[in-house]
């Protein structure tokens, strides 16, 4: 059982860094953001963040935290906003988004006091980087620490993926956990209509891992399965949707990159609960 | 401590420059827990058979998904790891490129990537298996180091020194079993600190790889049948170059540069884009491969086919001198 106050905390997180993400979104003017896949992960975001991972924002390079990789580089917007409900960073970083000279471009960079273990954008890396952080723990028999790597189901074409998903369940990666965003889309179309993989539970437990399904939007069903113990790496399927919270940005492939008129952004704004001026 | 006597530098001659990796990897196993060995079903292959039987635990063997070997060298060096990940060269190099750019030359994280076979080695296996063309692209990634040792006893020399750099490196073995030898006694080895190997004031070779020796030949030839006198170098590290031996090179009348790499890219580009900047240099003569893949063939036959021997050399060497004087 989920402790109630926890996935309250996570839900209350959820809300704003959706809010964040369409304020970033609408800061950087005409250029646009990734803001289809960074809405779809927010409460992957938040529970891991919020309610599952150990850090000290005091101390980033604590050995004893847990490591977070976000292999679908580009929905990162989500990953700042979520480092900001966790004190890694500020508003005003936020503000840099995009912007000349930011630390916080358009994929992670790495930046260990930031909070940023790894640079990601290049699609179907972050998974072998999460093996081979997996293997460094356990080398350093530190059983405490847990390594997260997000990934994009349009990402999982890539045959890299696999390749490092048979690695990790051969080494019996029990501290390696990989979550898919299933939002369903990528950049051309349906993920179904661009490249069918079939069922991504079926695929992920072949090779040889303990698969979860769970609603990607649901708080309390990602933390539930987060905490799932077993001797294999976990692998959780979260069903999500691409824009999600915003209503005309929801399951439309135009959102996976774009910008927000002023209108949109307040109707987006306000459909948060938000009024804008 | 690693013995550089008379009698294992000619075993580690006879066993090869991936046999003299695997010496040198029991060696590294011996001084730092650090050192890990990853491989993609090539642990034989890379001459990590005695690494594998003391060391197993520090062995990790990807089977044969070499991008995914890249990233977890990565992920453990990031850990404090000093991973070396081995392939051929040319998987290391073109299948992994974009994952060696990320990792090593972006996040510059401390992995030792090791091309196995560069060259023309494995010229039988045929054109996907030989590599002429990973210096060119590995150069022209940011932030990693390409060691490039002439024998098997600078083989050694160079694991050991990659291992003990903070920084990215990229490994690159060539020459056949029965390597031939350059360094037949210790010496000084140190990165980016290219090696004069024989003084004279007409020519100079700067080498790399199984051309040192070969250089090293040609120099006689040019010596005894055309009377040119030939400077010998043998830069190891192809980056950063030794600009320094470079200048003090240009003092003779003709700079020449010899690889056994495509002349793309390689070696000859790389003093060639330092001397472009110069208002005053010799002439350059850079000799490698041409550009083209030649049909598979045992490694003695395709380094004739590319006109790579001693002879070949020395000749192209003495026809462009000659043309220059006249």
């Amino acid at each position: 059982m989920i402790d109630k106050s926890l996935i309250k905390k996570c839900q209350m997180a959820s809300k704003k860094i959706r809010i964040d993400i369409i304020k970033m979104t609408y800061a950087v003017g005409n250029v646009g953001a990734h803001i289809g896949g960074a809405l779809s992960m927010v409460e992957i975001m938040s529970a891991l963040y919020l309610g599952v991972m150990k850090y000290d924002v005091n101390n980033p390079s604590w050995e004893r935290r847990d490591r977070f990789i976000l292999s679908k580089g580009h929905g990162v917007m989500a990953q700042y906003a979520a480092l900001k409900e966790a004190g890694f960073i500020g508003e005003e970083d936020l503000l840099t988004f995009k912007k000349n000279e930011t630390q916080l471009f358009a994929h992670p960079s790495i930046n260990i006091g930031m909070g940023v273990e790894f640079s990601s954008g290049s699609l179907g890396q972050g998974l072998s980087l999460g093996v081979g952080t997996a293997l460094a723990l356990k080398r350093k028999s530190n059983e405490k620490s847990k390594v997260f790597v997000l990934l994009g189901d349009g990402e999982c074409d890539e045959g890299s993926v696999w390749e490092a998903a048979a690695c990790s369940s051969h080494y019996k990666l029990s501290n390696l956990v990989a979550i898919v965003d299933k939002n369903n889309l990528q950049y051309d179309g349906p993920t179904e209509d661009v490249l069918s993989m079939e069922s991504l539970e079926k695929k992920w437990a072949d090779f040889g891992w303990n698969c979860l399904s769970v609603d990607g939007h649901c708080e309390e069903e990602i933390l539930d399965a987060l905490n799932t113990k077993c001797d294999l790496p976990l692998a959780i399927i979260a069903n999500t949707i691409k824009g999600k919270g915003v209503s005309f940005m929801e399951n439309d492939p135009t959102w996976h990159n774009n910008h927000l008129t002023k209108q949109q952004f307040c109707q987006a704004m306000e459909e948060q609960g938000v009024q804008s001026v | 401590m690693i013995d550089y006597k008379r009698s294992n530098i000619k075993l580690w001659s006879r066993l090869g420059s991936c046999g003299a990796f695997g010496v040198a990897a029991n060696e590294l196993a011996q001084t730092s827990d650090k050192v890990l060995m990853i491989t993609s079903d090539l642990c034989f292959y890379s001459g990590l058979n005695r690494f594998k039987s003391k060391y197993s635990d520090r062995l990790y063997n990807c089977g044969i998904a070499e991008q995914n070997m890249v990233g977890v060298a990565a992920g453990l060096a990031k850990e404090g790891f000093v991973p070396f990940a081995t392939t051929y060269a040319t998987f290391a190099a073109a299948r992994c490129a974009d994952q060696v750019r990320v990792n090593m030359g972006y996040m510059k994280l401390n992995m030792k990537l090791v091309g196995l076979t560069a060259g023309v080695s494995v010229g039988i296996l045929g054109p996907t298996h030989i590599s002429i063309e990973d210096i060119a692209i590995i150069r022209s990634i940011p932030n990693i180091i390409i060691l490039s040792p002439a024998d098997c006893t600078e083989t050694v020399k160079a694991t050991i020194a990659a291992a003990q750099i903070d920084a990215p490196v990229y490994l690159r073995l060539s020459g056949p079993m029965n390597n031939p030898v350059v360094y037949t006694q210790d010496y000084e080895f140190e990165i980016g600190k290219a090696i004069e190997l024989k003084d004279g004031d007409d020519v100079s070779i700067i080498a790399t790889g199984t051309m040192v020796y070969n250089s090293l030949k040609a120099a006689q030839i040019l010596d005894q049948k055309y009377s040119i006198k030939s400077k010998v170098i043998d830069m190891h590290t192809i980056k950063p170059l030794d600009t320094q031996i470079i200048d003090q090179s240009c003092k003779n009348k003709l700079l020449v540069t010899v690889e056994e790499h495509s002349k793309i890219g390689g070696l000859g580009s790389a003093v060639a884009e330092y001397l472009s900047e110069k208002s005053v240099r010799p002439p350059q003569l850079i000799i490698g491969f041409c550009d083209e893949y030649k049909h598979a063939a045992s490694y003695d036959y395709l380094i004739k086919q590319y006109e790579l021997e001693p002879e070949q050399i020395a000749e192209k060497i003495a026809l462009k001198y000659k043309n220059m004087k006249g």
